[in-house]
Formats: structure tokens, sequence, C-alpha cells
């Protein structure tokens, strides 16, 4: 695969890294971002050429073993700075990651998490567990986490306070506002549906 | 000759709204000059160096409305370093002194202070209309101002400013009584505004036709704004994200149902795809749309939207919309006038791109375009040629091809004979740049048939003096010519020197003309300004080698000399 990297499992260097690209997407997409990100800081000055276009032949990119060494050259393509900048704006929101604090029930401190890092609500919940020390254990839509004595829950754009898993991941991912992890009879009159 | 009582002549020329014909008949006669000048109304300055704001005054005592150009278009690339010039503030200052009743400004690529604000708050009582368009400068306090202090605003537009954020709650300065606003643009604005502020403004402004949020305005808000404004004519949607099956996103469906007037819809600055249906209804409506902004509509559910717009004529976007989604434009849009189709790749949404293809699909599914801005991968000439004769109406045509030497993939040619194409079959074009591989013969095509340009931008092209000069000679109502990267020397600069009297400016940077051409131009045209901008300090100051070649020139037409505000490393030879 190119533009691999590889991850220490230990270290976890993965959570922490800063790339381009929602979680999720998959390793094609990586493949896009590793073009761009020859340019190490987005600078307004360059403007890194689309690396496919080296040859004439290559119309849609194709598969490429390195980008193109394409010279940067200042002002080209002719894009307003206003457009470009708004264009890194994006680009730093996707680096930068969604931090969102994560409290329980009990616990002295509370806990902050990266949503970026993780594809879906599997790996989601198992970093809680991990954290924590703690089994959630599965999702139902009808009966929320049964069997556990905890149920994750997330405040949402609204200030309700929502069960963690039963909306799109990528739409609970820009809803969350903060995690909190219930405990005892409250988690299991939530984890009941109505 | 028969005696026409001055109001006549006033209520005659009332109906005169164009700026050449207004000049026209200024130059009749000295009473249709006084009567002329006494009435004219709106003013239009494209470079604000070419008249200083005394002078402005004195000739038209009664304007009340103006727009300012100030930098030249290659700042809009980083071309120009900051601190350049452009400054607003002297302008108001004047007209405040003078008593002018300013109440319209519109600015572009100019420097506005959040000083320049306030004083134009203060100063003039009939202030309607502020349009700001890539400028910079400013804070949220200067809005903060407007708000607070212009009693009968109608407009405010800001589009595409660099912004501060000062977090002052700028839009709860409008007061109660304020309840004239028409258009409300803040569209580029980064951070929050007060969103109970923003819903009451909107309640109590009845005739606001115009509003386009920032991305700091959520779905649940935009809901309760529409219930106010159905209305609204211009809409443009900050951020459109939530769960469609929530109460929110059905009563948001139920207020766009009661829209019924809009016709323009822009931004989707943060967009969940799950919630565009409840938009498709506006879409069968709307003949402006923007979404280059919004590279979170993609794939089938852009591809979905676009099939409602049947009526469009003007649509901005990203090439992730790629060949096939220009397809479908093609085959959906047949009104379609004005089509910019802007880079994606740095958003990392996405590989589709466009190529040639996708244009001679929209040329033959879109006879009426006459406007275009597009960003591709490549361009043949076959495929330029067949755009001609598909849109022989063509006044507006930027073609920019991300590789800016590439010439045509298919035969390896320079592009010379498709842009020849496009000059020969558009006989009203207006403005037109080039990209790819390009000989000088593109020039003789494009000084033989642009009988009409008045803009022209070149980049990397050309082999030698000729060509500029088949422009120079061939091009008689050329007003600004815009050059980088192009192999143009002191030959092509110099051979006809009075031509530049007839062009508002010219820009040339990277190119081969040397400071002694610059000297020698700057001596026989007095009544130009040559400035050369020496970033690098390349060029040292004592003395400097007349043979170097100049990095930045840019030269204009102007009544007052020398500008007294140009930086250090701008020198007016």
């Amino acid at each position: 695969m190119e533009g691999g990297v590889v991850y220490e499992s230990g270290l976890n260097l993965k959570a922490t890294e800063l790339r381009l690209g929602l979680p999720g997407t998959d390793e094609s997409e990586k493949q896009t971002t590793f073009n761009i990100r020859n340019n190490k800081r987005p600078s307004p000055d360059t403007v890194e050429d689309c690396g496919s276009s080296g040859s004439s032949d290559d119309k849609h990119g194709g598969h490429e073993t390195a980008p193109a060494a394409k010279a940067q050259v200042v002002g080209w393509p002719p894009i307003r700075s206003y457009r470009k900048n708004s264009f890194q704006a994006k680009k730093i929101e996707v680096e930068t990651g969604i931090y969102v604090k994560v409290s329980m029930d009990g616990a002295p401190y509370l806990r902050k998490i990266d949503l970026k890092v993780y594809k879906g609500y599997p790996e989601l919940l198992k970093a809680l567990e991990n954290m924590f020390k703690l089994t959630i254990g599965e999702y139902s839509e009808r009966e929320g986490y049964k069997g556990s004595e905890y149920a994750p829950t997330y405040e949402d754009k609204d200030g309700d306070w929502m069960l963690v898993g039963d909306v799109p991941w990528d739409m609970f991912m820009s809803s969350c506002k903060r995690l909190r992890i219930m405990r005892g009879s409250e988690a299991r009159g939530l984890g009941c549906s109505i | 000759m028969n005696y026409f009582p001055e109001e006549v002549l006033e209520h005659v020329f009332d109906f005169l709204t164009s700026h050449r014909d207004r000049n026209a008949v200024s130059l009749v006669c000295k009473s249709w000059y006084m009567v002329e000048k006494f009435s004219r109304d709106s003013v239009f300055i494209g470079n604000c160096y070419a008249i200083s704001p005394e002078r402005l005054i004195e000739r038209f005592p009664r304007f009340r409305s103006l727009t300012l150009k100030g930098k030249p278009h290659f700042a809009d690339f980083n071309l120009v370093p900051n601190d350049w010039g452009g400054f607003v503030y002297p302008w108001i200052e004047a007209m405040a002194i003078s008593g002018v009743n300013l109440e319209e400004l519109k600015l572009k690529r100019m420097v506005v202070s959040d000083e320049s604000l306030d004083l134009l708050s203060r100063s003039f009582v009939n202030f309607k209309s502020l349009i700001l368009v890539s400028c910079e400068g400013f804070t949220t306090d200067g809005l903060a101002a407007i708000a607070s202090n212009c009693r009968f605003l109608r407009e405010l537009d800001l589009q595409e400013n660099e912004v501060e954020d000062h977090k002052g709650q700028w839009l709860s300065c409008f007061p109660d009584s304020c309840t004239s606003l028409v258009s409300l643009n803040f569209a580029c604005l980064k951070g929050e505004v007060n969103l109970a502020s923003l819903e009451r403004l909107v309640a109590r402004c009845c005739n606001l036709k115009s509003l386009s949020l920032n991305h700091g305005v959520p779905l649940d808000a935009l809901q309760k704004i529409l219930v106010q404004a159905p209305q609204l004519v211009d809409l443009g949607i900050g951020s459109y994200v939530h769960d469609p099956d929530s109460e929110t996103y059905h009563k948001l469906k139920c207020a766009i149902q009661k829209c019924t007037s809009i016709r323009s819809l822009s931004g989707f600055l943060d967009v969940a795809p799950p919630c565009l249906p409840a938009v498709y209804q506006i879409c069968l409506n709307v003949t402006s749309l923007n979404l280059s902004y919004a590279p979170g509509i993609h794939g089938t559910e852009l591809i979905k939207l676009i099939q409602h717009c049947r009526k469009l004529q003007r649509l901005w976007i990203l090439d992730c919309i790629g060949d096939k989604g220009l397809g479908v434009v093609a085959s959906t849009c047949k009104e379609l006038q004005e089509l910019r189709v802007f880079p994606s790749y740095v958003f990392g949404v996405g590989r589709a791109a466009v190529t040639e293809e996708g244009l001679v699909a929209i040329s033959a599914g879109c006879p009426k375009l006459h406007s275009l801005l597009y960003f591709c991968h490549q361009m043949t000439n076959a495929a330029l040629i067949a755009v001609a004769k598909n849109c022989p109406n063509f006044y507006r045509f930027r073609l920019c091809i991300l590789d800016p030497t590439k010439p045509d993939p298919v035969t390896m040619e320079p592009l010379d004979e498709g842009f020849g194409a496009i000059v020969q079959s558009s006989k009203s074009l207006r403005r037109l740049s080039l990209s790819g591989l390009l000989t000088d013969r593109v020039f003789l095509y494009i000084g033989m048939y642009a009988e009409q340009l008045e803009m022209l931008s070149i980049a990397f092209a050309g082999d030698s003096d000729k060509g500029m000069l088949y422009v120079l000679n061939g091009c008689k109502k050329l007003k600004k010519l815009e050059i980088r990267d192009s192999p143009f020397g002191n030959g092509a600069l110099l051979t006809d020197v009075g031509k530049y009297e007839a062009m508002r400016s010219l820009w040339m940077s990277s190119c081969e003309v040397t400071l002694e051409g610059c000297k020698t131009l700057a001596k026989k045209m007095p009544r130009l300004n040559v400035e050369i901008i020496n970033e690098k300090q390349q060029l040292e100051a004592s003395p400097p080698d007349d043979r170097q070649k100049v990095e930045k020139m840019y030269l204009y037409r102007t009544l007052v000399g020398p500008r007294r505000d140009a930086p250090d490393f701008v020198w007016t030879l």
C-alpha cells in the first residue's frame, strides 16, 4: 500500500497522528491525501500542484508509487486567497481532531478523547472500555446496552443526553459535544427502550 | 440653437445610467458638462490611484454612490505583498469633510480599517449600502460600528473578505429600531453570531430579500429564521447538519415549503447529505446555485440535487462533480448562462476532477452559456473548437489548466488553435484568461479577432515580444493586461507607449522586462505611474544595475502623479 506508515501498536501513535481525511475513510482516500501531504506546512504562498497531473496520459491520477515532483508555483492555480484559506481552514479542521470530554459517574477526574481517531462505534466503545477499565457490551437498538452496568451517553447540539449508538457514526461525530458514562440504576433506566 | 432649461437637461440625463454615456454627454458643451456634473449620482473608479478623492468631489459634488477598486487583480493570488496599498480611509475622510451625501459604497480589493468603518458609519446620515468584496484589514468591531450607527442601512454584503473575529456580538448592535435591512450577507465571517439577535433582526426586517449565513448558524436556527422570512429571494445556508428524523428537520421542511420566492441558493458550509431532500423543493425554481464552498455535497447526493435545478442560469461548483456530473448538468440545466468550476483537491475530497470532456458536454447541452471559469486537469484543441462552435456568445472565458504549460494531451500540440477558435467565434468576448502550452500564435489570433476584449490574463505563455505586440496592436479596447512568467521584454513594453494611457493598467511579473526599460517608459509617459515592487531587495538602491530584470511591475494611468502612500518596497519611477 503506497504511502503506508508503520504504526506501533504499543505507543498507539496512530491515535495522536495528525492526518487528512475523516476516520472511516478507506486506504484509497489516504492515497489521495498522501500526495498533498508533501506540503508540510499549509502555506498561503505556495500551492502544490495536483500530484497526479505529472504525466499527460495520466488522466485521473491512477496508481502512483510517489507523487510527481511538481515545483510549487506561487499563485498557481489562480485561486483567490480567501478561497484557499478557507480550504486550509477545512484542512486544519480535518487535521486537528474532535476532542470531547468523557466523564464517568464516580470517577475523580474527566478524560478527553479524539473522536476522529475512531472508525465507528465498536472502536469507540472499546477505547472507552480500555480507558475506564469497564465493560459496556454490545449495542442493540431495542435494549441499548443490556447486561452492562454502564451506558455510554452523549450530549448533543440541542443539549439533550442521548444514548450512544442510535444515529449514524458521522452524524454522531458532528453532534456529540461531550460523553458521559452512566452507571447503576440510571444507566439501566436509559437502556430500557421506550 | 434651442434653449433647454437646465431642469429639462437634468431630467433627460436622468435616463442615462451608464458611465460611458454620461462621460460622452459631458463633452458636448460647457452647459451640458455643468448639468451632468451636478447630476452625476454614481461614480465608478476602477483604480483608486488614478484620481484623488478631492478631485473626485470637485468633479462630481453631488454623487451618492461610489465604487472603488484597489489592488491589482493578481493580488488575489498572493503576487502582491501586504501593505502594498489600496487604503480606503483617505476617501472616507475626504468625503466626510466635504459633506458628500454618501449613500452607497462598494469596495473591491481594498484595505479597510475599523477606523474607516467607524468614520463611515458616523459621517453619512443617509448611508444605505455597504458592499465589501475581497477586502481586508477590518474586524467585527468595524461591523459593530456599521450596525450601531447606520440608521437606514439597507444592505451589508460581505463577500470573501478576511475579517478578524473579535467575538464582540456585532450583530447584536443593530438597534431594535432597525427594520430597513434588505440584504445581509456575512457568510465569510469565521466567528459565531448571537442567534437570538439574528432571529429578532430577521423578524423585524420584513423587506429582507437576501440573507447569507456563516457556518456558525446551525440548522435549527435556520429553521426559525425561515419561518420569519418566507419572502427571501436569495439564501446562503451556513451549517446544514442535523438528524433527518428529528422534529427540527421536519419543521425545516415545512418552513422551506413556504419560501416560494427563493431563486438563489448558496453556502452549505457544513452539510449532512441526508438532510438535502428538504431543499429539493427550492431547487425547482432556483436560477443561481453556488456550491463552491460545499465539499460535503458530492457524488450521488450532488447529482440528485442538480437534477432538480431545471431553471438554473448560474452554477458555481467544485470539480469533484466530475465530467459525468457535468454531463448531468448539461442535460438538466438548459438555461445555463454562467458556469464556474473550482478545484477541490485541496479539500481532500474524492479523486474525480474535470477534463475537456465535461466542458464539451456542457457546451453541447447549454448553448446559452456566455460566462465560464473552468479549472481542469487538461484541455484539447478539438474540445475548444467544439466549445467555440456550440457557444458563440462568450463574453467571459477563463480557462485554468492546473499544470500551466500543459499541451493538448492527444496531439501534444500547443493550445493556440483552440483558443483561436474561441476568440474567432465569440465576437463579444470581453474577458479572456489563457493557460496551457501557448506560443506567439495564440496572441496573433487574439490581436486579429478579439475586437471587444477588455481584459486579458496571460501566464507561462508566448515565445517572444511579438506575442505581446500582437495583443497591444490588435486589441483596441484593451483596458487591463496582466502577464506573469512569460518571455516579453523591453521591446514589447516600449514599442507603443501611448497605448498605456488608453488602458487602465498593465501588470508584468517574472517577465524579461528590465529596470532600464521601465525607467525609459516612466520618463516618456509622465501621466503613468510605473511602480516596481522590489520585495527581496534584489534591486539595490545605490546604484541599481539597470540591466537587471524587474520581478514585478505594475503601471497605470493617473491624473494625480505618484502616490504618497507607497511602502518602502514599492518604487515609483
